[in-house]
């Protein structure tokens, strides 16, 4: 599977990163070859195979629905990069 | 006696700590100076000498009130990727510039619990993505070790390049490590160290930056095997915070190093021989196998027919789950956002904020990743590989059943290169360093990488011992009896 530059932008913007017009060859070019690599996996015969989850067999673990931790309003807004009266603040995001 | 503290084991230093021989407080002094005096390596990125001499204090009353464990007062290096209360905790990237957790991981929590002492935060690759160190936002950081008089500055390995580093350097009794497809055991080979990566849900990943969250573990990088064994005790456990952490006791990993081997069976998989390995580590390699044989272990030629797809199978997975992983990194919450122009709107922000956040490795993984899991290519790509890596963990279950109790391979298929030397490469050349690796994450199997040997150009080498799942105190057994046969007690010539 080669990535064209049309697929390039396409994966970029779905990944929300900014790549310029002028970098999108050299990207669909990189993202062709390490794609070139997994193909590989085509020549391996999974017919029948469940897809592995996880290592160990083991349920996933529960606990009560109920709450344990929480009231540390300070701590959770310490760390933006911008936040006013108690919430994070981004730009405006409805017209 | 003192300008050589740093230089001790954990065992050693656990020993003379209880002796009353040395305190708490000397030992973090001489790592401290030894580490002040290292720059050039760059492996320590965040130093914490208030906190170290504040622990090494509060171990040498614990110590005097009769009440230590294990690793009371030993200090430590601890990899950027662990979140650690109030200190820069970055996995190495500048989208996590300024970021300090309010709280801290559970691995260093127990590891402090236990009066382990931390010296500051070790270099990595961005976001544990590398295998050189070189993707760091922090710089490269160097291998203490050289090819003989050449000065050509070496690779560490990679991820955990600084905790190598740092260990190898005695900078630190110890350091914490990751280990995702072969971020622990890779740097323990090129720096003569030893690191294991424990069995997928021996330790608790809460409170370490996620890379690939069903493959990164948490382990101990030591000087020998007997440290591994202590410090991976006070390092596992379940956790309530991690539901993938396995509710399994934690046995006393040093009481299993008993040397006895007689009559356990290892495994030598002919899938691991590969096209263009160098002569010395095929040496390595045999020589490895008959220690172990003289030791009364039966070796036998094993089959893992799947090994040849692990590397691609892993480079659909880890980047898949990496690009969940990171998209957390938004600008929004935590760490570094982009500038705005006059005009631009939220999406403007993602996108900028993470073009100048990540690196060009991790943008590489994070687009694989997204494409791999977009519509119209997951059946293709991420189930395809979700199947194949079925196939791989049944492979190892299949000889395991068949009585085999450990398998033998090299840790890498080269010794380390010189910073650089694949800049020019494919990134593709670059994941060829985990070759022998990748395969013990997919399948969640516990892994110890055991230095053995000095190649033609003075570096160090290192064998792969794989264990059976939840059998780290077996595995590292076998790795005490290689330890021991092989002799290895280079250590690298200072030049830093």
């Amino acid at each position: 599977m080669s990535i064209d530059i049309d697929t390039a932008r396409r994966v970029a913007h779905l990944a929300r990163i900014r790549v310029q017009e002028e970098d999108l060859p050299a990207l669909a070019g990189e993202l062709s070859g390490i794609l070139t690599f997994m193909e590989q996996l085509n020549e391996v015969d999974v017919d029948g195979v469940e897809p592995m989850t996880g290592v160990t067999p083991m349920r996933l673990k529960r606990r009560e629905d109920v709450v344990t931790d929480g009231n540390m309003q300070d701590k959770i807004l310490k760390n933006a990069p911008d936040a006013r009266e108690g919430f994070f603040a981004v730009p405006k995001v409805v017209e | 006696m003192s300008d050589a503290l740093n230089k001790m084991t954990i065992a050693g230093a656990r020993d003379a700590l209880r002796k009353g021989e040395v305190t708490a407080v000397d030992l973090t002094m001489s790592c401290m100076t030894a580490m002040d005096a290292a720059g050039a390596l760059n492996a320590f990125v965040h130093k914490t000498p208030d906190i170290a001499l504040e622990q090494a204090r509060a171990a040498d009353a614990r110590i005097a009130s009769g009440e230590a464990p294990a690793m009371c007062g030993i200090p430590l290096g601890i990899k950027d990727l662990f979140c650690t209360k109030g200190v820069p905790s970055q996995a190495a990237s500048a989208i996590l510039k300024g970021f300090r957790p309010e709280y801290e991981s559970t691995v260093t929590s127990k590891l402090f619990d236990a009066g382990a002492v931390m010296l500051g935060k070790l270099n990595m690759d961005e976001f544990a993505m590398g295998s050189s160190n070189e993707t760091s936002t922090y710089g490269n950081a160097v291998n203490p070790w050289r090819r003989g008089n050449d000065e050509t500055p070496l690779t560490p390995g990679g991820s955990s390049g600084g905790s190598a580093s740092a260990v190898s350097a005695d900078l630190c009794l110890a350091a914490t490590g990751t280990d995702t497809g072969g971020s622990i055991r890779q740097p323990a080979a090129f720096t003569g160290i030893v690191g294991l990566k424990p069995t997928y849900g021996r330790c608790s990943r809460w409170g370490i930056v996620a890379f690939a969250s069903s493959l990164d573990q948490a382990g101990p990088m030591t000087k020998t095997v007997r440290d591994a064994a202590i410090m991976l005790g006070a390092m596992s456990g379940e956790d309530a915070k991690d539901s993938t952490s396995a509710p399994i006791p934690v046995p006393d990993f040093e009481a299993m190093l008993t040397g006895d081997i007689r009559g356990k069976t290892i495994g030598i998989p002919r899938e691991y021989r590969m096209e263009g390995m160098p002569e010395e580590i095929e040496a390595l390699w045999s020589q490895g196998a008959e220690m172990l044989k003289d030791a009364g272990a039966r070796i036998v030629d094993i089959s893992l027919p799947h090994t040849k797809y692990a590397l691609p199978a892993y480079y659909v997975i880890a980047p898949a789950e990496a690009s969940s992983n990171l998209a957390r990194y938004d600008g929004v919450r935590y760490g570094h956002r982009a500038k705005l122009a006059q005009g631009d709107g939220i999406v403007d922000m993602y996108e900028k904020t993470r073009a100048e956040g990540f690196g060009p490795e991790v943008q590489r993984r994070v687009m694989i990743g997204t494409y791999v899991l977009s519509a119209g290519f997951y059946d293709a790509y991420y189930n395809r590989a979700r199947k194949v890596r079925a196939l791989i963990k049944r492979d190892f279950d299949e000889v395991f059943a068949g009585g085999v109790d450990a398998i033998l391979t090299p840790a890498t298929p080269s010794a380390a290169f010189g910073l650089g030397e694949m800049k020019d490469a494919d990134p593709v050349q670059m994941y060829l360093n985990d070759v022998f690796t990748v395969t013990v994450n997919l399948a969640g199997l516990p892994g110890i990488s055991v230095p053995t040997g000095i190649d033609r150009q003075g570096l160090p080498l290192g064998l792969q011992l794989i264990g059976k799942p939840w059998e780290e105190g077996e595995l590292m057994n076998f790795g005490q009896v290689l330890e021991s046969a092989a002799g290895f007690a280079e250590k690298p010539a200072k030049w830093w």
